[in-house]
């Protein structure tokens, strides 16, 4: 196997007795764009929820840096460099646009990623930093998501459905700042539903279906009816 | 569930007990109007000290959603802790706060940590239900041993000294001293909570615990500094409320109940809106107690029905979440 930055390993989870991931196996190399497709309640959230250390996994089903990472608890995985924007975007209500960022950056892990870098990526954000997070528009909360989930200068940084429940224009305006992001030697993990964006932008695509990969490839090499086929399995 | 009976029967005897009101600081009577001024003046310097009552028990539910029962009790057993630590040293009880505070701090570190994380939850019964056992510990080891018999902390000349106002009143230099230690109290919690990078984790956590969490947020920690900080103001006005009045230790669920109402006439989340509840208490039962003696504790539950019912939402509130 090459030497990923991130490694799944057979990963299983559950909710109670319902298992959600069936030895989910992907990897993830360093300054790599992988997109995760999938149907609803394929698997993909909780996927990214084992890797940020917000759901229950095997220590060694998730390696990190070469160290098992699995289970350890949330605040100590973004120690160690792995960021989530959730799904939702979850800004913290009572916090001002700048708070929220300041709370992404409050574990003061060293990199390139500052209040200004964050600012110059989404100038809007600037002028509205001291508004309650809740007053902007959904574009701009999403954009608030993502710095405050960069502040924390993250080595992997994983995005959970960052186009849900915003217009084509301004998903379009979000991802055209992804390359920015990915300079900086960042890899990425983007959970999607809306698959054409994904294609464009990701050098890997996992397609989940009913908890286990139905299909993993290039993202160049990918057809409509091979990823029709692993999205619906039929 | 026979141990609590006892337990809720001293929580409703104990409210009946009269805290140690000074009426007369006045030190010439010049007419009605005066002793109704001086009244109030009275009023309101004690409403501070229930304010800091207060601002730890609203402190602790605004972070974590924790009612603690025990709350009043801290109260008391940081009194005994000031009491050992000024008849050990032989210092005076406003000096014995150098290490009273820190001492009930590093307490509440240690009880968060050890035992009411444990409790938190979705579901609020079990910290309620923790908090409630633990009052009645407190309660009992301080009987054990420190008897029932009734202390105070005697600060010295500081207590008797007052301050001539003009139009014949005058105020004493220790409730005015803890008045202003009640403002500087809330204004620094203000302060720290919308200024500083802690203040900040302490909204983030109250906000969204997991997202706290996955921006790297120790909950746990998080939430033993919110106590600390909930038990330091403990500390201070177990202090205040020793050199002001007797105290034994079966007061404490008394000093929740005003603490409680504070919070409540001055709207959850509200720190100066707690103060302002602390106010309207201290005033309402220094008027009770000048027109009866015994109307002193029933007027302060009265102001806060009244309060309750006009509104219910408090007179401040602030939307949480």
């Amino acid at each position: 196997m090459p030497d990923h930055l991130l490694e799944v390993r057979a990963l299983d989870a559950h909710y109670g007795d319902f298992q959600a991931l069936f030895g989910i196996s992907i990897g993830v190399s360093q300054g790599e764009v992988v997109a995760v497709i999938g149907a609803n309640g394929a698997g993909k959230s909780t996927l990214l929820k084992c890797i940020a250390g917000a759901m229950p996994a095997r220590g060694d089903a998730i390696v990190f840096d070469r160290a098992p990472i699995g289970g350890l608890p949330a605040h100590v995985v973004v120690a160690r460099g792995i960021a989530l924007v959730p799904e939702g975007r979850r800004l913290f209500p009572s916090l001002s646009v700048e708070e929220n960022l300041l709370v992404g950056g409050q574990l003061g892990r060293p990199g390139p990623w500052t209040l200004k870098r964050v600012y110059d990526l989404f100038p809007i954000l600037a002028e509205r930093a001291r508004q309650p997070s809740t007053s902007l528009s959904g574009g701009q909360q999403q954009m608030v998501a993502i710095g405050r989930a960069l502040m924390s200068n993250p080595r992997l940084l994983l995005c959970d459905e960052i186009s849900l429940g915003l217009a084509p224009i301004v998903i379009r305006d979000i991802y055209a700042r992804l390359p920015a992001i990915v300079a900086e030697g960042i890899s990425v993990v983007i959970v999607e539903q809306d698959i054409v964006q994904a294609l464009k932008v990701a050098n890997h695509v996992y397609c989940l279906q009913e908890g286990r990969v139905a299909l993993s490839g290039e993202a160049r090499a990918m057809t409509r009816e091979k990823i029709a086929a692993a999205y619906f399995g039929v | 569930m026979a141990a609590l009976v006892p337990a809720i029967h001293a929580l409703l005897v104990t409210t009946t007990w009269m805290p140690g009101i000074k009426p007369g600081m006045t030190t010439e009577r010049t007419g009605c109007d005066v002793e109704w001024l001086n009244t109030i003046l009275q009023g309101v310097l004690l409403g501070g000290l229930y304010a800091m009552f207060a601002a730890g028990l609203s402190l602790i539910f605004g972070v974590m959603r924790l009612v603690n029962i025990a709350h009043g009790d801290l109260i008391v057993l940081a009194a005994y802790v000031a009491l050992v630590t000024v008849e050990t040293l032989g210092i005076n009880p406003l000096t014995s706060l150098v290490i009273v505070v820190p001492v009930m701090a590093a307490l509440g570190y240690i009880l968060q940590r050890v035992l009411l994380n444990r409790t938190l939850g979705d579901d609020l019964l079990p910290p309620l239900l923790v908090t409630f056992g633990l009052s009645v510990i407190i309660q009992n080891a301080l009987l054990q041993f420190f008897t029932a018999d009734s202390r105070k902390l005697n600060a010295g000349d500081i207590e008797i000294a007052s301050i001539q106002i003009g139009g014949g009143l005058a105020v004493g230099v220790l409730p005015l001293l803890q008045f202003a230690l009640a403002v500087a109290v809330i204004a620094g919690l203000q302060w720290l909570f919308y200024r500083t990078a802690l203040g900040r984790a302490f909204r983030a956590t109250s906000d969204d615990q997991p997202v706290a969490q996955l921006m790297g947020l120790n909950n746990a920690h998080v939430f033993a500094l919110a106590m600390a900080l909930s038990l330091a103001v403990v500390a201070l006005a177990g202090v205040l409320l020793a050199v002001r009045a007797n105290f034994d230790p079966s007061i404490g669920p008394a000093r929740l109940i005003f603490g409680f109402e504070a919070v409540i006439i001055g709207g959850l989340g509200s720190l100066w809106g707690t103060l302002a509840g602390g106010v309207i208490i201290g005033v309402a039962q220094a008027i009770g107690a000048k027109l009866d003696p015994g109307w002193n504790l029933l007027a302060g539950h009265i102001a806060f029905l009244i309060v309750l019912a006009l509104r219910p939402q408090g007179l401040f509130p602030k939307v949480q979440g």
